[in-house]
């Protein structure tokens, strides 16, 4: 029981930073990205890169490949999803679909990447631990303190400092974040960077379970899921969304049938919507005619 | 430069605006028509894929382009089509009978679908619509007594009164038929009430309620029909493929399905079948520029790629996709040399919040 408890909430971290990227982006610019999953690969990618082919040792590893991602994302943002502002929200849905395929796609022509699949060697070795009757395994014990510190620092970022605060602004109404002095452009370029970052992030944490390979994004949409039960434009509820689904999976792996893991998110997302159409941290508001 | 002068008020209800139209329509009837005798078996079946995926499209553009509402299922429609054509076949039901019941067991899911959509709006309706196809397609696959899991089903040639539509002429014109007949129910369902309660739903939900539409039915509605379209053509599909499994029937289906609404135009009934004839068209076009391409490039990534650049730059230059296009290269023939840049601008758009509903 809690066994699987663990392995839930491990799984569920890494959910919970995909629909975190989601909801940052969400938040901001009311877009859905649904290449968040493919930029997970991609930061995936980068931190292999690094630590094999380079050597270098596990922070640096994940240092480059947040700050490669970063420069990715904000470079998405000014190149394609610019000169789209303020065109219908699925149009833009449609347009980080189409950013989705060309970083699958071009994952597999990059020379010494390509269409296999590599593992990813971390620090923490297989080796697991008791305490009391249950088996930390330290893989996922890593996983969910990582994502803890990562969900610390955003908190305190957020929090505290100026561009944090920015950020936030911008996200609750674009025109009055322009009118109090706040460059709403450059705001939502670093939103992309940041989220893009977050992503990096999510994949060095899933690539020891799932490997590395160029359709690793597709998790994302189980990340979907998560985001949504949280309420799509609620950092928090992305955290207890990613933890539900995570949870959700793992009980369902034991107790129900086979086959019945890989669409509990889908039938959770589902029910929630039913009930609370907007997530369980979802707003409600109304619009004024 | 054509002037219409409108004497009476069933000139804007035609389908035909004008002698020019019928004449070219005929002319392209014409063609298609002639078409399997002259284009040889290869291209002829390419044109079987462009007429079905052309039905989907209608059926999609119907309830993204006109009524607003947002599906990333369809691939899951498609599947309970061609599901339940393949099923029926086995069973020894005439075609004349499984076809009409594949769109009608679409149409029964497409409603079910329809009544959580009444209270989902943009995003959410989109993620609802994701599982709802995540979730049929885990079905079909764990359900093995009836659909025989991931090993998937196999197909006979339709028979169609005693004839055997098994060469590709016969199929051709029955897809040709069901696309046509399609285009046809589409276009006078836009010109009747319902149609006009559609779009007036897609262009403001509270104006439209305030005018006595009712939201509840005229949305389900969409979805149900929607659904039928595309179950006609999962079953027209199924034949074509002759062998169904799950796999065919995934989420990036559907999301292909939802490009060809977005690169043929939302909002037009020619941009469904133009969008589809892209989407048939593009990766011919590809496997044919391989050739060219150094083996690192040329590898499986290029389709993706090239899918993925060809969806942003038409969104980014020509947010009225292929039909927009057209439209505006028309414009500028018939307007020489008058045409401005800033014709088909639209007005300057700010960011509208979907969180306010």
């Amino acid at each position: 029981m809690l066994q699987l408890l663990l392995a839930g909430v491990a799984q569920g971290c890494v959910y919970a930073l995909v629909a975190l990227g989601f909801v940052l982006i969400y938040k901001a610019t009311e877009t859905v990205n649904f290449a968040q999953g493919d930029l997970m690969m991609l930061g995936g990618f980068f931190a292999l890169t690094a630590s094999v082919m380079l050597g270098w040792p596990y922070w640096a590893t994940i240092l480059f490949a947040v700050a490669a991602m970063a420069a990715v994302g904000m470079l998405i943002e000014r190149v394609v999803l610019r000169p789209v502002l303020g065109q219908p929200a699925f149009t833009v849905v449609m347009i980080t679909i189409g950013v989705g395929y060309v970083l699958r796609g071009v994952v597999t022509m990059i020379p010494g990447w390509g269409t296999d699949t590599y593992t990813f060697p971390t620090p923490f070795a297989d080796g697991t631990f008791k305490f009391g009757e249950v088996i930390f395994a330290e893989q996922q014990v890593a996983v969910i303190v990582m994502t803890a510190a990562l969900v610390a620092v955003l908190y305190v970022f957020f929090r505290y400092s100026k561009l944090g605060v920015a950020m936030q602004a911008t996200s609750q109404n674009q025109l009055a974040a322009a009118y109090m002095g706040i460059p709403v452009r450059r705001v939502n370029m670093m939103i992309w960077g940041l989220s893009a970052g977050v992503a990096a992030f999510a994949g060095i944490l899933l690539a020891p379970a799932t490997f590395v390979h160029s359709n690793m994004g597709f998790i994302g949409l189980k990340a979907f899921p998560a985001a949504v039960v949280g309420g799509f434009g609620s950092v928090p509820g992305a955290i207890v969304g990613g933890l539900i689904i995570g949870l959700v999976e793992a009980f369902a792996g034991r107790y129900m049938p086979e086959g019945f893991k890989d669409i509990a998110a889908y039938v959770v997302v589902l029910a929630v919507l039913m009930i609370k159409p907007s997530g369980i941290f979802g707003e409600t508001a109304r619009k004024k005619v | 430069m054509r002037f219409l002068f409108k004497t009476g008020y069933a000139q804007d209800l035609r389908l035909f605006k004008h002698g020019g139209q019928v004449f070219w329509y005929g002319l392209l009837m014409v063609l298609l028509l002639a078409a399997p005798y002259a284009i040889g078996e290869y291209l002829t079946s390419q044109l079987q894929f462009i007429c079905i995926y052309s039905i989907v499209g209608l059926g999609l553009m119907l309830l993204v382009g006109f009524t607003g509402q947002i599906s990333l299922g369809h691939a899951a429609f498609l599947a309970i089509g061609a599901y339940t054509e393949a099923l029926m076949q086995a069973r020894g039901v005439p075609f004349f009978v499984s076809l009409p019941c594949a769109a009608l067991l679409s149409a029964a899911m497409g409603w079910v679908l329809g009544l959580p959509a009444l209270r989902l709006k943009g995003i959410y309706l989109a993620i609802a619509t994701l599982a709802f196809n995540v979730i049929v397609e885990e079905i079909l696959a764990r359900w093995e007594s009836l659909t025989n899991g991931n090993s998937g089903l196999n197909l006979k040639p339709i028979e169609l009164f005693g004839m055997k539509l098994d060469g590709d002429a016969g199929f051709y014109y029955l897809c040709l038929g069901l696309a046509m007949l399609s285009i046809l129910a589409v276009l006078n369902l836009l010109r009747s009430p319902t149609g006009r309660a559609f779009v007036a739903i897609r262009d403001s939900e509270i104006s439209a309620s305030c005018m006595g539409v009712n939201l509840a039915n005229y949305k389900t509605m969409s979805f149900a029909l929607s659904a039928a379209l595309a179950g006609i053509a999962g079953a027209l599909y199924a034949h074509k493929v002759t062998f169904i499994s799950p796999e065919q029937f995934t989420l990036l289906q559907s999301i292909e399905l939802v490009t060809i609404v977005i690169l043929g135009g939302v909002g037009f009934v020619h941009g469904a079948v133009l969008g589809a004839a892209f989407l048939i068209v593009l990766p011919q076009l590809i496997s044919l520029a391989k050739d060219y391409l150094p083996a690192d490039v040329a590898g499986t990534g290029l389709q993706s790629v090239v899918f993925g650049l060809v969806l942003i730059v038409i969104i980014i230059f020509e947010p009225l996709g292929l039909y927009g296009r057209w439209l505006k290269l028309r414009t500028w023939f018939e307007l020489f040399p008058f045409y401005r840049r800033g014709m088909f601008r639209r007005q300057k758009s700010y960011m509208k919040s979907e969180r306010l509903r």
